[in-house]
């Protein structure tokens, strides 16, 4: 681990802080009553655990964007389609406690008059099976959808509005209600997952900690590809493609291996995600989502990948802020900042230096 | 009658037939001297005749310049090498044993043949260690970039590059910040760490220095005879300090060829170059 993370200042700052709210917010949460100044409340562990999630869907992103010049407009397909397959499994895990007390189908499908549990829905009530599709939807779909692509030579804007008609396509796909998804409603009112029920803040704090655990595992499989050749050829293959090609390297295997890794980040992060916000509908595979993502990695800075987990936290903390504070304002704060961040911080928020220290 | 042609293409007595035919496999044979022979080759461009029965044969080892006004089929024929383009007739044999208007760039690249273009194209934000490396281990697969790491005995192979191309003072300086000249040798080296057989270096210094011109030649000079290599080059005054053989180029087709000196004092040459 220590020689992944060789010379990457951003990425120890990051290990420490995330490794310190893992130690610090279970205590502040159980450990402490609700009047003590150090207490944590169950609706900040929630949070927490959001950005952590958000963090690994930005990181995954950073990826494939920064090291690998694929803009992908469609990151949010990955992360929504793992938070799907998590979402079947804990509606699956509702059994006959929902509104009908159909102790086989979920309640939409109840109310829709179907009588039996679709095949694609099989399964779903086991939890390793579950983890497997989050896994591999996203990482067969960016395989296929990559495989397709890379080898027709896609590249630059086409690349980016294919990914863009890709998540559009799905969002209106789970749309409509005859796919047995939930519809415009997705899938909610989950009871428990595991055994524990998500409500409990013991099962709150596992989540953030799992969440915890995967951006730090995350992070370091990322470095783990930057640092190696292959991520030097990646740089190669974002700077001049042909020359790379040229050397005798297969760019499109690169570019599938490294895309489709980064599907299934995505994915993982979607799933971690679902059982924290407690829903999970296809408002997540609208375009805007996606363009947001990339908003988040631009702001913090690409190609660092600390950047992206940095531009995840801060823009979400300020969306929190913003949406309480005043809702319809958001929207022009984030476009501000994002112009701010390209004048002034081109390289984004992780390219800042005091300037007293740039000159060197 | 068009199906009997292509029944006659396919059944040449001088081929295998495609199927069986592997040219990775295949080792160039040199035995007989000659490392590349040209024969009656022709291409036209929209009836454009960029190059018209050319015949050229290359001697393994030597180090050949091709000179010639613009326009007389210099780079065209560097294309026709590497596979950029196909020719209309005529044939190009790499070694006695290959043929190299079947093969595609990649495969062409892979036998050894090595082509550094005008317009240096190094990974501007690599160093030039890392260039030379990418370089080295060119054809590698997905999972092996990702696992492998360099042995001492390819670090000393890419120190020895770094010496030959006079960089080895700027091996940790990203290839974006040297200069013109520096990229040039930069290429030059990551065309060497391919251990490439015949090279083909088209315009290696324009845009250089007077003393970035020297090192070039000296570079150029003692690359030849370990590898076999082919410079194009406007520039006289260079082409004069290197070149044990010069062909001179004029409209498709060669006009003449010897050594500099016998080149410069050709009637029909000089009558082309107007007063060069």
């Amino acid at each position: 681990m220590t020689s992944l993370l060789r010379g990457d200042r951003g990425g120890w700052i990051l290990f420490a802080l995330v490794i310190l709210l893992m130690v610090y917010i279970p205590i502040g949460n159980l450990a402490l009553s609700a009047d003590h100044p150090l207490y944590v409340s169950t609706y900040t562990v929630t949070l927490l655990g959001k950005y952590l999630c958000f963090a690994l869907l930005a990181l995954s992103l950073d990826l494939v964007w920064g090291y690998l010049g694929i803009l992908s407009l469609g990151h949010g397909a990955f992360f929504a389609l793992g938070g799907y397959a998590m979402g079947m499994y804990l509606m699956r895990q509702i059994g006959d406690r929902g509104v009908y007390g159909n102790p086989e189908l979920p309640d939409f499908m109840v109310f829709l008059n179907w009588d039996a549990l679709p095949w694609y829905w099989y399964g779903f009530d086991q939890f390793w099976f579950a983890m497997l599709m989050v896994v591999l939807v996203p990482g067969v779909l960016a395989f296929v959808f990559g495989a397709l692509a890379f080898r027709s030579r896609v590249t630059g804007v086409y690349l980016s509005i294919m990914t863009q008609a890709l998540t559009y396509a799905l969002m209106l796909a789970f749309f409509r209600n005859e796919m047995g998804f939930g519809g415009n409603n997705g899938l909610t009112d989950f009871k428990d997952i595991l055994g524990f029920d998500i409500q409990a803040d013991s099962t709150r704090i596992g989540l953030f900690l799992a969440s915890g655990f995967a951006l730090l595992a995350g992070y370091l499989a990322c470095r783990s590809i930057v640092t190696s050749r292959l991520g030097r050829v990646a740089v190669a293959v974002r700077d001049g493609e042909d020359r790379v090609r040229f050397l005798g390297y297969s760019v499109t295997k690169v570019k599938l291996a490294i895309f489709t890794f980064s599907a299934v980040l995505a994915g993982i992060a979607g799933a971690l995600y679902v059982p924290q916000v407690g829903i999970i509908n296809p408002g997540e595979f609208t375009p805007v989502k996606s363009i947001e993502l990339v908003v988040w990695v631009a702001l913090g800075g690409r190609a660092t990948l600390y950047g992206a987990v940095l531009g995840a936290v801060t823009v979400n903390y300020l969306k929190t802020e913003f949406t309480g504070l005043m809702p319809e304002a958001w929207l022009f704060a984030l476009g501000a900042l994002f112009v701010l961040v390209t004048l002034f911080f081109p390289r984004g928020l992780a390219g800042f230096r005091l300037p007293w220290k740039s000159a060197k | 009658m068009k199906y009997l042609d292509s029944l006659r293409e396919f059944m040449r007595p001088d081929r295998v037939f495609d199927v069986v035919y592997r040219p990775e496999s295949a080792h160039v044979d040199i035995a007989q001297r000659d490392i590349l022979y040209i024969e009656d080759l022709t291409v036209s461009f929209d009836g454009f005749r960029a190059i018209n029965n050319l015949n050229l044969y290359i001697e393994a080892g030597e180090l050949r310049c091709l000179i010639g006004p613009n326009g007389a089929g210099k780079t065209t024929l560097l294309d026709i090498l590497t596979g950029k383009t196909k020719p209309d007739s005529g044939s190009a044999w790499f070694g006695r044993n290959i043929d190299l208007l079947r093969l595609k760039e990649p495969e062409i690249a892979n036998l050894g043949i090595g082509r550094k273009f005008q317009k240096p194209t190094v990974f501007e934000n690599h160093t030039v260690l890392v260039n030379l490396e990418l370089a080295m281990f060119g054809g590698e697969s997905v999972w092996s970039t990702w696992r492998g790491r360099i042995s001492g005995e390819q670090n000393d192979r890419i120190g020895g590059v770094l010496e030959q191309i006079g960089l080895a003072e700027q091996r940790d300086v990203l290839a974006g910040s040297l200069s013109h000249g520096q990229k040039q040798w930069l290429e030059i080296g990551m065309l060497l760490m391919q251990s490439p057989i015949l090279l083909l270096v088209d315009e290696p210094v324009a845009g250089m220095t007077h003393q970035e011109m020297d090192r070039t030649a000296e570079l150029l000079r003692s690359l030849a005879g370990e590898h076999t290599v082919v410079v194009v080059e406007h520039d006289m005054e260079f082409v004069r300090s290197i070149a044990d053989r010069v062909t001179v180029l004029h409209q498709g087709s060669v006009l003449a060829e010897g050594s500099m000196e016998a080149v410069q004092n050709n009637p029909e040459v000089v009558e082309v170059y107007l007063g060069e």
